[in-house]
């Protein structure tokens, strides 16, 4: 069988392309071409996470060993359009983006299965650490992985029937352990190569520079608004240079009072206010998404309770959904802290991941009442 | 696997690189030695220059031994222009020639090509300034095949000089260089069946005599660096049977042309690309509407097949080709640019098979597209 696999320049993905020439298939390495060097990449100040030219040539050395060919697919209009411009453009809207589901959902999953099967492939493989499971009737199911610490399926909950129907993530069901000591075992040049955590397009951590580049370069005239930063009691506290340099639940560049830590509780881009309090008013107890996705092709009942996570990392919080319109009404069962405009929250029951939708707002839910309004934060 | 990418590199002349091998084992010296052995490497070295000189047509202190066709092209440039002279070049010169003159700070102005990617020395003439310092053309484009009347544009700009990059000529029709009238021309080794990293300038006596590597006294000062000896006399050797190569090439128009005109007959939505009364008889570039040559060239790849998509060095950098734009196609007819160039080896079976696999494969990519 024809086996294509998307090939970062990772361990991850190069073990995965190893397990699946091992179980004797006929691999395709492809990696994606996002974007070209960064400056400080040129200048060698700065190692790549993904798909930096670097990547490029790890991707290529390790299909070398394998055996196998590669390719680069130049995907560099398509992920500025559909990933970079977006991701650039909710910080002008104050919003916090949430990128790699964007690449998932335009790119890895939906372009690359499209190339993968013009090149007679019968699968598209990955180094994502989730599962596809197939039920009994035939349709996908999108699951955690075995190792909860790298489940990467919040991030795949755009996932379409048939690009599910077409994907398989072989580490699955591997500890990154085991998949360092299976690139090892292969030979792989990548095995000790570092975990990368960072968004591919800001190796440096550095946001706000980004951010403003992007705006520049696709002729946004606008810029992140700046303002002051504003305490729960309305009182100015300080000035800020953008609000892109914020994000709901952070505490740097907001100071302390004397009553102790202060956060940013919201982020209110059209005035350039960034509200910021005490810890306890970043709980709330409900939210309302946009854009909702279900993979099953089903919303959850509103009496049915799932697992809602509102961040990557976040362990998730008992929750019911509700479909209103356009949105969806997620309430908690107990209070979530830092509800961040921009993320995605993913919904699951056990391992299976149901669905998602992205973040629109938190609101506070009036006890007793189906009327709620948005948390004083946002207010 | 079947290689149709001969326009990109041609497989290495195992005979000549065989002497070659046998002539630096036999003078494992620096040819600048005053030793026996670097005396023996010197003349290795003269006689590959004789070899190429007599295939040329040109005398031997004509020519100057670099590292390959963009080294040349430096060279002539770099001896030719200085910062803000005027220089005329094709739409279709390789970009080693447009770097070349960025690189020395010319007053660059392109002569565009038609449709069919033609020139013509009316073009040139009429751009002509009396600053204009050099003219560039090639005699054979790598994409397109497509055949320049070099003698006649060099006549029509005379006085000012030509530089012709032959490059892609040479080897697969006739080439004398007093025929075409030029200052300057370049050839590369790895194109006619020698090893890459070895390449010629000829430049009329007095030409071209400043140096860019500096540093010794090589080449008559006009190229330092120890010569590459295995290159040279591999390129030599294949310069002394070149009628041949010449001749096998003339052989495969009539393959060529059989390609074309079943995959015109097959497939839908096919162009071919260039000058159909003037061009080389193995090249065939083309594109079939709505495919990505991105597409096309990893699957037929997977076939066993070595295609290209527009030249070898487009299609690394990933844009779409500038030759096709010159022609005047949009950047997204000029990704679907595909290049068959047939070589040496060429068989009727190969033709035959290419002919069974890529319809198929065609049509297993379009119905994916539709589907999506």
């Amino acid at each position: 069988m024809r086996i294509v696999v998307a090939m970062s320049g990772g361990v991850d993905s190069s073990v995965a392309a190893g397990l699946m020439v091992e179980a004797g298939h006929e691999v395709v390495g492809l990696t994606m071409k996002l974007r070209d060097a960064t400056a400080t990449e040129r200048e060698g100040r700065a190692e790549g996470s993904c798909c930096s030219p670097d990547d490029l040539r790890d991707a290529a050395s390790v299909c070398e060993a394998l055996g196998i060919p590669h390719y680069v697919v130049d995907y560099r209009d398509a992920f500025r359009k559909a990933v970079m411009e977006p991701f650039a453009r909710a910080y002008l809207d104050g919003q916090t983006p949430n990128p790699c589901v964007l690449c998932n959902d335009h790119l890895k999953f939906a372009a690359l299965v499209t190339r993968s099967k013009a090149l007679g492939a019968a699968q598209l493989v990955t180094g994502h650490y989730a599962r596809v499971v197939e039920t009994a009737s035939g349709s996908h199911e999108l699951r955690a992985a075995f190792d909860t610490r790298k489940d990467q399926s919040y991030f795949l909950f755009g996932l379409t029937q048939k690009a599910l129907a077409f994907t398989r993530f072989p580490l699955g069901e591997m500890s990154k352990d085991e998949v360092r000591a299976t690139a090892l075992r292969l030979g792989l040049p990548t095995w000790d190569k570092p975990d990368s955590e960072d968004i591919c397009f800001v190796p440096d951590g550095d946001y706000a520079r980004v951010v403003t580049e992007i705006l520049t370069e696709i002729g946004e005239p606008r810029r992140p608004s700046r303002g002051a930063l504003i305490d729960e009691s309305g009182r100015v506290i300080g000035q800020h240079d953008g609000v892109h340099r914020f994000t709901v639940g952070q505490r740097k560049g907001v100071g302390a009072s004397s009553e102790g830590r202060r956060y940013v509780l919201g982020v209110d881009a059209a005035t350039g206010t960034i509200n910021v309090g005490p810890p306890e008013r970043l709980m709330a107890s409900g939210l309302l998404a946009r854009d909702a996705h279900f993979i099953s092709g089903r919303a959850p009942g509103p009496d049915d309770v799932v697992t809602a996570r509102i961040r990557y990392r976040h362990v998730g919080e008992a929750a019911t959904v509700r479909v209103d319109g356009p949105h969806l009404d997620v309430r908690f069962l107990s209070p979530v802290r830092a509800i961040t405009p921009g993320q995605a929250v993913v919904f699951s029951d056990g391992d299976l991941v149901l669905g998602g939708a992205w973040i629109v707002r938190s609101q506070e839910l009036k006890p007793g009442a189906d009327a709620v309004s948005p948390t004083a934060s946002h207010s | 696997m079947i290689y149709f990418d001969h326009n990109a590199t041609a497989p290495i002349d195992v005979e000549a690189l065989r002497v070659a091998i046998a002539t630096v084992s036999a003078a494992p010296a620096n040819p600048s030695s005053v030793h026996a052995a670097g005396r023996r490497a010197r003349a290795a070295v003269e006689r590959a220059r004789l070899q190429v000189a007599l295939a040329l047509d040109v005398k031997p202190s004509e020519l100057t031994f670099t590292s390959g066709a963009t080294e040349a092209l430096h060279l002539a440039v770099a001896g030719l222009v200085r910062s803000g002279d005027h220089v005329l070049i094709s739409a279709v010169e390789h970009a080693a020639a447009l770097g070349a003159c960025h690189r020395v700070g010319a007053q660059i102005e392109v002569v565009d090509v038609d449709g069919f990617g033609r020139l013509t020395p009316e073009a040139f003439a009429r751009r002509l300034r009396p600053e204009t310092r050099l003219v560039i053309v090639m005699r054979a484009q790598n994409e397109l095949g497509n055949l320049y009347p070099v003698a006649e544009i060099a006549a029509a700009v005379a006085p000012v000089p030509v530089l012709c990059d032959v490059t892609q000529a040479f080897g697969k029709i006739p080439v004398r260089i007093p025929e075409l009238g030029v200052r300057a021309a370049v050839i590369s080794g790895h194109k006619v069946g020698a090893p890459s990293g070895v390449g010629v300038l000829y430049a009329a006596p007095g030409a071209c005599t400043r140096p860019v590597f500096m540093g010794g006294p090589q080449e008559r000062g006009r190229r330092a660096g120890t010569e590459n000896v295995l290159g040279i006399v591999a390129l030599g050797e294949v310069c002394a049977r070149l009628d041949e190569r010449v001749k096998r090439t003339h052989e495969l128009g009539p393959l060529r042309d059989r390609l074309a005109d079943e995959l015109r007959a097959r497939l839908l939505g096919f162009h071919e690309h260039g000058d159909a009364a003037a061009r080389l008889p193995n090249t065939l570039s083309f594109r079939l509407e709505g495919l990505a040559g991105d597409l096309v060239l990893p699957a037929m790849d997977l076939e066993g097949f070595c295609l290209s998509s527009g030249s070898a060095c487009a299609s690394g950098s990933l844009t779409p080709s500038p030759v096709l734009l010159a022609l005047g196609l949009s950047e997204a007819s000029a990704r679907e640019g595909l290049r068959v160039s047939l070589g040496q080896g060429t068989t009727t079976v190969e033709i035959d098979r290419f002919l069974d696999v890529f319809p198929p494969v065609v049509a297993r990519i379009r119905a994916v597209l539709l589907e999506n």
